[in-house]
C-alpha cells in the first residue's frame, strides 16, 4: 500500500522542491591530511627554529669540507719553513737577499762594544764584538725583551769556544722584528764574569732568490735583484707549527674527523640499541648472558685491545687506517650505550601501552621498534651527540699508536692535540681545530634537541 | 633478593675469568718484549731476565701458574718497579684513585641532576641556553686542556692574591682534591645534565604528573616526589659504569696534577708491558665494575618498583 | 598543611629551590674543606726554596723503579741513588774525577787498586769497607740477579763468564785485601775504569744488611742503606720522597743543604713549569713553546748539553733499499741538520749534527773534534739528485717504492719525521711514510729489521769516544740496521785493546770519516736541555755522565727569591 502523503504537503513542498541526490563516492571530507609518524616529525622539526639553523650549520660544514678543497686550493702538507706559527695577519714581505754561505773569514777587529757585522735578517744575525777582560770563552745571549737584569740575558745561544773567536752567527729561529743581544764573558771554569756587552738589532725578514723561486713566490722568467721585496703565501688561518697552512689543514681535517664522528657513533648506537632492546625485552637468563658479555666488553684493556686491532687489521706503516678506526671505536663504545637502553626498555616494557599492543596481537619486533624504540629517543639522542666529539679525540689519541689518520694527513683531533702544546705562544694553533669541533657539536646538539622534540612520543602528547 | 645476589656474584666471577683470560692472551699476542730495553742487551742477560720473570717458561704453563697465583690473591711482581708487588700498588694507589673518583661523581651527579633539572624547568629561557653552551663547552674541549688550563687558572689566581688559594699540583690534603675531581667530573657532568634535561622533559607531561599537579600538590613536592624519582634512572645506569670509568681515565688528571692514583700505573703498564700489572689492574678493575653493575641492577628494583630484574 | 603552605611562600617555584640548594651545597663544601685542613694540620708545602730550613723542593717525573744500585739500569733511580750513595769516586763541582769512599787509587794494565778511607761510614755509624764493594759487584754479575748493566763491569776479569753462568760469583777478578784495600783484575786494559766506579753499579752495599732485609731491599726507605750526602727519610710510592743531610758522611763540612724533598711526581711538562711558576719548586725543564714566556718573565735559562746524539739510522740488512750506498748518499744530501735544528726544533743550545762523535768528548788533549776535525756535508740537491739517478740505475728502477721511517711517540720525533718527510719528497720525489709506534713495539720492529729508516740516538755510558765508537762493529746489540764492515770492526777493536792515547784517538777518526763516507747514518743532532731554576741556590752541577742533576753540593745564597 503506497504511503499518503497528507494533503497539504503541495503547499509545503512543492513539487520540483526534493530531487534525488546522486550517490556520491566520497563519503566523509577530511580536513586534514593522514599524518604517518615521520612525516609529523618532518613537520615538527622544520618548525623548530634552532633545528633549522642547526641544519644550515651542518649543510655548511659539509660544504666546507666537500668543496673548500676545490676553492683553496693549497696542499695541507706544503711546509713552509720561513712562516712557522705565524699567527693570522703576520707580517708576509721579505726582502731578496744573496744564498747562505757559511762565515769562513774572521771580521774586521771591533774597537768597542757589541756590533753587527752584517745587516740583520731572518737567514743570519752575525755579530761581532771587542774583546772582553778576563774571557776564557764567551756566551751570547739573545732576549725578546729590553735587558734590565743582571742574570736574565734570554736564551743562551751558544759559546765560541775560545777568547780568540769574537764573532758569532746566529741562525737559530730567526723571525723579524727586535732582537736584543748580549755577549758575556766566561772564566776558565765556566762561570759569568761581570764584563758584558748589550745590543739592540731590528731582524728584517729575508728570502733568497733560489727558495723564492722554488716555493713560487714569484713568476719563474721574473728577475729577482738583490734588495727586491716579495710576498710570502697568504696564510688565511696562520700556520701550524711546521708552516702547513692550517685552513687547508682544516679542510682536510673536516673530512676525517665528520666521517669518524658521525659515522661511528651512528653505527655503535645502532648495535647499542639493537642489542639493548633484545636484552631488555627478552629479559631473563638470556638478558643476563647478554649483560654478563657487556661487562666483559666494557672490562677489557682498552689500549691493549686497540693495539691488537691495529695488528690485526695488517695497517702498513703509513697507511691511514681509517677503516679499522671506525671498526675500534664501535667495538669500544656499544657496550655502554647496550647497558643504557637496556636499563630504559626495562622501563617502557612495564608501560600500559605495551601490554595493550601485545594483547591487540603485536609481535615482539613490531612492538620493539614501534612502541618502545621511539620512547627511548631521547636518551638516544643524547648518547648520540655526545659521541661526535669522543669519536673526534679518541681518533686524536689513537694516532698516537698508528691507528688514524698517518702524518703528514691531518684531522681536527690531532691538530688540537698538537695545539694545546703551544697554547701560550700561538693560540691559534688550538682555537681554530677546537672551533670546529665545537661548531659540529654545537650543530649537534641542536639537531638532536629537534629531533627529540619531534620524534618523542610522550612530547606529541602536548599537543 | 639474596639468591638473586649469589646468582649475580657467581655469574661476576666467570665474567672475571673471562676477562683475565681475554686479557692475558690478548697481552702475549701484542708484538714487543716485555724485558727489552733501549740499550740493547747480550743473549745471557736476556736469558737471565727471563727466567728471573718466568718468561722461559711455554705461554700455556704461564697462564696456568698466574691463574693458580690469582686464585691465592698473588698478583705477582711489577715488572717495571722492580721492587714492587702488584697488591702492594693496587693497595696504595688505587683508594687514592678511588676518593678521586669519588668525589669527581659526587660533582658530576649533584651538578648534572640539578643543571639538567634546571633547564628542564627554565627550558628555552636563559638559564637553557646558558648552561647548554656551558655543556657543550664541556663535552668539545678534551680533558687534558682543561686540565691544563685550570691549573694554569690557579697559577694566575695564586699570584694575583698573593697567596696560595688551592694548591697547583700534589696530593695529601682536602684541598689538593678539589680542583682534579671537579676537571674528572666536567665531562660526565655534562653527560649527566643532558640526560637529566632529556628525561625531565618527558616526564613533564605525563599524565601522572597532571594527575599530581590536578590534585593540588605543591610544585616542589611534584618535583622532588614524581618527576626527579623518574628521571633518575638513566642516570643511575650511567653512574655505575662511570664510576668504575672515572677512577681507571683519571690517567690525565694523575699526570697534570700529580697524583699518586692508579690510572697511571694502568695506562703505562700497556706502553711498559709490564704483564703483572696489565693482568693485576685488569682484573682489579673488572672485579670493581662487575660489582658496581650488581649494586646498580640492586638499586633498579629499589627506585622504580616497577622493574624487578628477576 | 599549614607548613607547606608557609613554604611555598618564601621560595615560589622548584627552580629557584633548586638555586638555594645549590648555593647551599657550595656553602657547605667550602666549610667542609676549610674544616678539614685546619683539623689534619698539614700546612701548604713551602716554597721551592726554604733558608729557614735549608730545604730545596723539586719534583721528580716518576717513581723511581730500582733503587738497588748493582741492579739500575735507569735515569730516575740513578738520579736518586747519586745523592744517597757513593762509589769509589766520584765527579767534583767541575765534573772531574774526585776520591770518593776512596782516598786514593792506582790504575794499571792487568789491574787496580783503591785505597778506601777511615772516614768513610754508613748512615748506621758502620764504617764502609772493601768487603762492601766486593759483595756489590757479585751480585752485579750474577745471573740470578739479572742486572740489565753487568756488561759494563765485563772488563774486570771473569765478569762475562759469570754472568753467563759458567762460573761461581767467588771468581770475580775483585777481592777485599783488608777492610780498605780493594783490588781489581781486569779481563782487558780498560783506560776508563776509573770512571766507571762512579757509576752506580760500583756502588757499595753492605751484605749484612742486605741479608737482614730478606729478599725485600731498596723496596722501602728503611730497607736501604746509606753512605753519601744524603738519606732518604721518606719515601711514600708514587707520591713523596724526601732526602735529609746525613751526618755520618765523611765530607759532611761540605754539604749546604739540609733537605731535598720531592712532594710532586709528574712528568708532564706544563704540570712543573705550573709549579715552577707558582712557586712551588726550584728548578724545571722548559720546551721550546715556554721560551717565550721565560724571556718576558725574566727567567735565568740554562742550557745544557746533555752529551747524546739523535740520528737517523739506515736499514743495512740484505733485500733493504736502503743497503745501497748511492741511495743513502742521496738522502745525506738532501737534509740540512741546521734547518732541522734551526727551523724544526728551535731550541737554543742544540747543534746540527756533523759526526758520528758528540762536541763534549775529548780527545789526546784538547777536544776530540778539533783535533780531528769531521767532512762536513753542505746540502746539495743537485748532488743528491745525481746519487738518485746512480741509485736507481743500480737497483735497476725508474720509480722508488716508499720507504718506511720508523720514530717514536715524542712531539719532538714527530717534528722531526713530518720534516724529513717533505724534504724529501721536495728534494728527490721520494715517498716516505712515517711508522708511528709507542716504545715496545718500536723496539720490537727494529729488532726485528722492519724498517727502512729509524730514528734513533745514544746516551753516553762513559766519559770516551769508545762509547760512540763502537755502536756500528758487527757484534754490538745496538747497531739495529745491521750495519757491517771488516775495516770498522777492526779499527774498534784497536781503539778496544791499545792503550796508547793516539792510537786510539787516530782509530776514532777513521771511524768517524768510515761513518760520513758510507753514510750509515745521516747525523741529525746533539741534543740541549733548556731549564730554568731559582736564582737563590747555587752550586747545582749538571753531569753528562754520573748522576744528573747534582744538587749535593748545592748551597742557598742569601740573595733574594724570584
Amino acid at each position: 500500500m503506497a504511503t499518503q502523503l497528507p494533503p497539504d504537503v503541495d503547499a509545503i513542498l512543492p513539487p520540483g522542491a526534493l530531487e534525488p541526490l546522486h550517490s556520491e563516492a566520497r563519503v566523509q571530507k577530511i580536513t586534514r591530511p593522514s599524518l604517518s609518524y615521520w612525516q609529523d616529525a618532518w613537520i615538527r622539526l622544520k618548525a623548530n627554529r634552532r633545528a633549522i639553523l642547526s641544519l644550515y650549520l651542518i649543510i655548511a660544514m659539509l660544504a666546507f669540507t666537500l668543496f673548500g678543497p676545490l676553492v683553496w686550493r693549497v696542499s695541507p702538507s706544503a711546509q713552509d719553513l720561513q712562516q712557522v706559527s705565524s699567527p693570522p695577519g703576520a707580517d708576509r714581505s721579505a726582502v731578496i737577499v744573496p744564498p747562505y754561505r757559511p762565515w769562513t773569514d774572521a771580521p774586521p777587529p771591533v774597537a768597542r762594544g757589541l756590533t753587527l757585522a752584517a745587516p740583520a735578517t731572518t737567514q743570519y744575525v752575525r755579530l761581532a764584538w771587542a774583546p772582553l777582560p778576563g774571557a776564557v770563552d764567551y756566551r751570547i745571549y739573545r732576549d725578546i725583551v729590553p735587558v734590565h737584569s743582571e742574570s736574565a740575558l734570554g736564551l743562551p745561544l751558544g759559546t765560541t769556544g775560545s777568547p780568540a773567536v769574537t764573532h758569532y752567527e746566529d741562525r737559530l729561529d730567526l723571525t723579524p722584528g727586535t732582537a736584543y743581544y748580549s755577549v758575556v764573558a766566561l772564566n776558565a771554569q765556566g762561570v759569568e764574569l761581570p764584563a758584558r756587552e748589550t745590543l739592540r738589532v731590528e731582524v728584517d725578514n729575508a728570502i733568497t732568490v733560489a727558495e723564492a723561486t722554488e716555493r713560487g713566490l714569484a713568476a719563474p722568467n721574473a728577475t729577482l735583484a738583490i734588495g727586491d721585496t716579495v710576498q710570502y703565501r697568504l696564510h688565511p688561518l696562520g700556520t701550524d707549527y711546521l708552516g702547513r697552512d692550517m685552513l687547508a689543514r682544516l679542510m682536510q681535517g673536516a673530512r676525517v674527523s665528520l666521517f669518524i664522528g658521525l659515522v661511528a657513533p651512528l653505527l655503535y648506537v645502532l648495535l647499542g640499541v639493537a642489542y639493548g632492546s633484545i636484552a631488555g625485552f627478552v629479559g631473563g637468563r638470556t638478558d643476563q648472558l647478554m649483560m654478563r658479555f657487556v661487562d666483559f666488553a666494557i672490562a677489557l684493556p682498552f689500549l691493549l685491545f686497540m693495539i691488537l686491532f691495529k695488528i690485526a687489521f695488517g695497517i702498513g706503516p703509513g697507511e691511514s687506517g681509517i677503516l679499522p678506526m671506525v671498526v675500534a671505536l664501535v667495538a669500544l663504545s656499544w657496550p655502554g650505550t647496550a647497558r643504557l637502553v637496556r636499563g630504559q626498555i626495562l622501563q617502557v616494557r612495564e608501560e600500559a601501552y605495551v601490554s595493550a599492543a601485545r594483547l591487540l596481537g603485536g609481535r615482539t619486533g613490531y612492538l620493539v621498534m614501534r612502541h618502545m624504540i621511539p620512547n627511548t629517543m631521547g636518551v638516544i639522542l643524547v648518547t648520540l651527540t655526545f659521541a661526535i666529539p669522543s669519536a673526534i679525540f679518541t681518533e686524536a689519541f689513537l694516532s698516537f699508536i698508528g691507528l688514524g689518520v698517518a702524518p703528514p694527513n691531518a684531522s681536527w683531533g690531532s691538530m688540537s692535540n698538537d695545539g694545546i702544546k703551544t697554547m701560550l705562544s700561538h693560540p691559534h694553533e688550538l682555537l681554530f681545530p677546537a672551533l670546529m669541533i665545537s661548531i659540529t657539536v654545537l650543530a649537534f646538539n641542536l639537531l638532536g634537541d629537534g629531533l627529540r622534540d619531534a620524534l618523542d612520543a610522550k612530547m606529541r602528547s602536548r599537543e | 633478593m639474596l639468591r638473586y645476589t649469589l646468582t649475580r656474584l657467581l655469574q661476576g666471577v666467570i665474567t672475571i675469568w673471562f676477562i683475565a683470560t681475554a686479557t692475558f692472551v690478548a697481552m702475549h699476542a701484542v708484538p714487543g718484549d716485555p724485558l727489552s730495553g733501549a740499550k740493547a742487551m747480550t743473549t745471557d742477560m736476556r736469558h737471565n731476565l727471563e727466567v728471573k720473570y718466568g718468561l722461559d717458561k711455554p705461554v700455556g704453563q704461564q697462564y696456568l701458574i698466574y691463574m693458580n697465583n690469582l686464585a691465592h690473591g698473588d698478583l705477582g711482581i711489577s715488572f717495571t718497579q722492580k721492587n714492587r708487588s702488584v697488591n702492594d700498588i693496587i693497595r696504595e694507589h688505587f683508594p687514592v684513585s678511588a676518593a678521586l673518583g669519588i668525589l669527581a661523581i659526587v660533582f658530576a651527579a649533584l651538578g648534572g641532576i640539578l643543571f639538567g633539572a634546571l633547564t628542564a624547568l627554565y627550558r628555552n629561557k636563559w638559564p637553557d641556553t646558558v648552561i647548554m653552551l656551558m655543556v657543550i663547552l664541556g663535552i668539545s674541549v678534551p680533558s687534558f686542556v682543561f686540565a691544563a688550563f685550570a691549573q694554569l687558572a690557579v697559577v694566575k689566581l695564586n699570584s694575583a692574591f698573593g697567596i696560595s688559594l688551592l694548591p697547583v699540583a700534589g696530593w695529601g690534603t682536602v684541598k689538593h682534591m678539589i680542583l682534579p675531581a671537579l676537571v674528572l667530573g666536567l665531562g660526565t657532568m655534562a653527560y649527566l645534565t643532558r640526560l637529566m634535561r632529556s628525561s625531565m622533559l618527558e616526564i613533564v607531561n605525563a599524565d601522572f604528573i597532571r594527575t599530581a599537579k590536578a590534585k593540588g600538590l605543591p610544585a616542589t613536592r611534584i618535583f622532588t616526589r614524581h618527576q626527579l624519582r623518574n628521571a633518575i634512572l638513566p642516570v643511575i645506569t650511567v653512574l655505575g659504569p662511570a664510576i668504575a670509568a672515572i677512577t681507571t681515565g683519571s690517567f690525565v688528571v694523575e699526570l697534570v696534577f700529580a697524583i699518586p692514583g692508579l690510572g697511571r700505573y694502568f695506562v703505562q703498564a700497556v706502553q711498559q708491558l709490564d704483564y703483572t700489572v696489565i693482568m693485576g689492574t685488569t682484573v682489579f678493575f673488572g672485579a670493581f665494575l662487575v660489582l658496581m653493575v650488581i649494586i646498580v641492577d640492586l638499586l633498579y628494583g629499589l627506585i622504580d618498583p616497577r622493574v624487578r630484574v628477576n | 598543611m599549614r607548613g607547606v603552605r608557609a613554604r611555598q611562600r618564601w621560595i615560589r617555584t622548584p627552580g629557584q629551590q633548586l638555586f638555594a640548594l645549590m648555593l647551599l651545597a657550595v656553602l657547605v663544601l667550602g666549610l667542609v674543606v676549610a674544616g678539614l685542613s685546619w683539623v689534619s694540620g698539614r700546612s701548604d708545602v713551602v716554597g721551592g726554596v726554604d733558608p729557614r730550613t735549608g730545604t730545596v723542593t723539586l719534583s721528580l717525573a716518576d717513581e723511581p723503579p730500582q733503587l738497588d744500585s748493582s741492579m739500575t739500569a735507569d735515569q730516575i733511580s740513578s738520579f736518586i741513588l747519586g745523592h744517597v750513595e757513593e762509589g769509589l769516586l766520584r765527579f767534583d763541582q767541575n765534573n772531574h774525577l774526585a776520591p770518593g769512599v776512596a782516598e786514593r787509587w792506582e790504575i794499571g794494565a792487568t789491574g787496580a787498586t783503591f785505597w778506601l778511607r777511615d772516614t768513610a761510614k754508613w748512615s748506621d755509624g758502620q764504617p764502609v769497607t772493601a768487603h762492601d764493594f766486593v759483595f756489590a759487584w757479585r751480585n752485579a754479575v750474577d745471573p740470578k740477579s739479572a742486572s740489565e748493566y753487568a756488561n759494563i763491569m765485563f772488563g774486570i776479569k771473569n765478569a762475562e763468564a759469570i754472568s753467563a753462568g759458567k762460573l761461581p760469583i767467588t771468581a770475580l777478578g775483585v777481592q777485599a785485601v783488608n777492610d780498605r784495600e780493594l783490588r781489581v783484575e781486569f779481563a782487558y786494559p780498560v783506560p776508563y775504569f776509573a770512571q766507571l766506579t762512579a757509576f752506580n753499579v760500583f756502588y757499595p752495599i753492605r751484605e749484612d744488611f742486605y741479608r737482614a732485609t730478606g729478599g725485600r731491599y731498596a723496596s722501602s726507605a728503611d730497607t736501604l742503606l746509606y753512605n753519601g750526602p744524603f738519606r732518604m727519610t721518606l719515601w711514600v710510592h708514587g707520591a713523596h720522597i724526601r732526602l735529609e743531610k746525613n751526618p755520618h758522611y765523611w765530607d759532611r763540612d761540605q754539604i749546604s743543604l739540609n733537605v731535598l724533598d720531592f712532594p710532586y711526581f709528574t712528568s708532564d711538562p706544563s704540570a712543573r713549569i705550573n709549579l715552577f711558576r707558582d712557586g712551588k719548586i726550584a728548578m724545571t725543564e722548559i720546551g721550546q713553546e715556554n721560551l717565550e714566556e721565560a724571556q718576558l718573565q725574566g727567567w735565568k735559562i740554562n742550557s745544557f748539553m746533555d752529551g747524546s746524539l739523535f740520528y737517523v739510522e739506515f736499514n743495512h740488512r740484505p733485500g733493504r733499499l736502503t743497503r745501497n750506498r748511492n741511495l743513502r748518499k742521496a738522502i745525506q744530501y738532501a737534509l740540512d741538520p741546521a734547518e732541522l735544528v734551526n727551523r724544526v726544533i728551535k731550541i737554543p743550545g742544540y747543534l746540527p749534527g756533523r759526526s758520528l762523535f758528540p762536541m763534549w768528548l775529548d780527545g789526546v788533549h784538547g777536544k776530540f773534534r778539533a783535533e780531528y776535525p769531521v767532512e762536513e756535508i753542505t746540502p746539495d740537491p743537485a748532488k743528491a739528485r745525481h746519487y738518485l739517478d746512480l741509485a736507481k740505475k743500480e737497483l735497476g728502477l725508474t720509480v722508488l717504492p716508499p720507504l718506511i721511517l720508523l720514530t717514536g711517540d715524542t712531539t719532538l720525533a714527530q717534528k722531526e719525521a713530518e720534516y724529513y718527510q717533505e724534504t724529501l719528497r721536495r728534494t728527490l720525489g721520494l715517498e716516505v711514510r712515517i711508522d708511528n709506534q709507542i716504545f715496545k713495539q718500536r723496539l720490537a720492529k727494529m729488532l726485528a729489521g722492519d724498517f727502512d729508516m729509524v730514528s734513533a740516538g745514544w746516551g753516553p755510558d762513559y766519559s770516551d769516544p769508545l762509547t760512540f765508537g763502537d755502536l756500528f762493529t758487527s757484534d754490538n746489540g745496538n747497531n739495529r740496521g745491521e750495519y757491517r764492515n771488516p775495516a770498522l770492526d777492526r779499527l774498534v777493536q784497536i781503539a778496544r785493546t791499545s792503550t796508547d792515547p793516539r792510537t786510539r784517538m787516530d782509530a776514532f777518526g777513521k771511524i768517524q770519516q768510515i761513518i760520513v763516507d758510507d753514510a750509515v747514518i745521516v747525523s741529525g743532532y746533539e741534543r740541549a736541555r733548556l731549564y730554568v731554576i731559582d736564582p737563590v741556590v747555587t752550586g747545582m752541577v749538571r753531569r753528562v755522565t754520573g748522576p744528573d742533576p747534582d744538587w749535593t753540593r748545592a748551597r742557598i745564597t742569601s740573595a733574594v727569591s724570584r
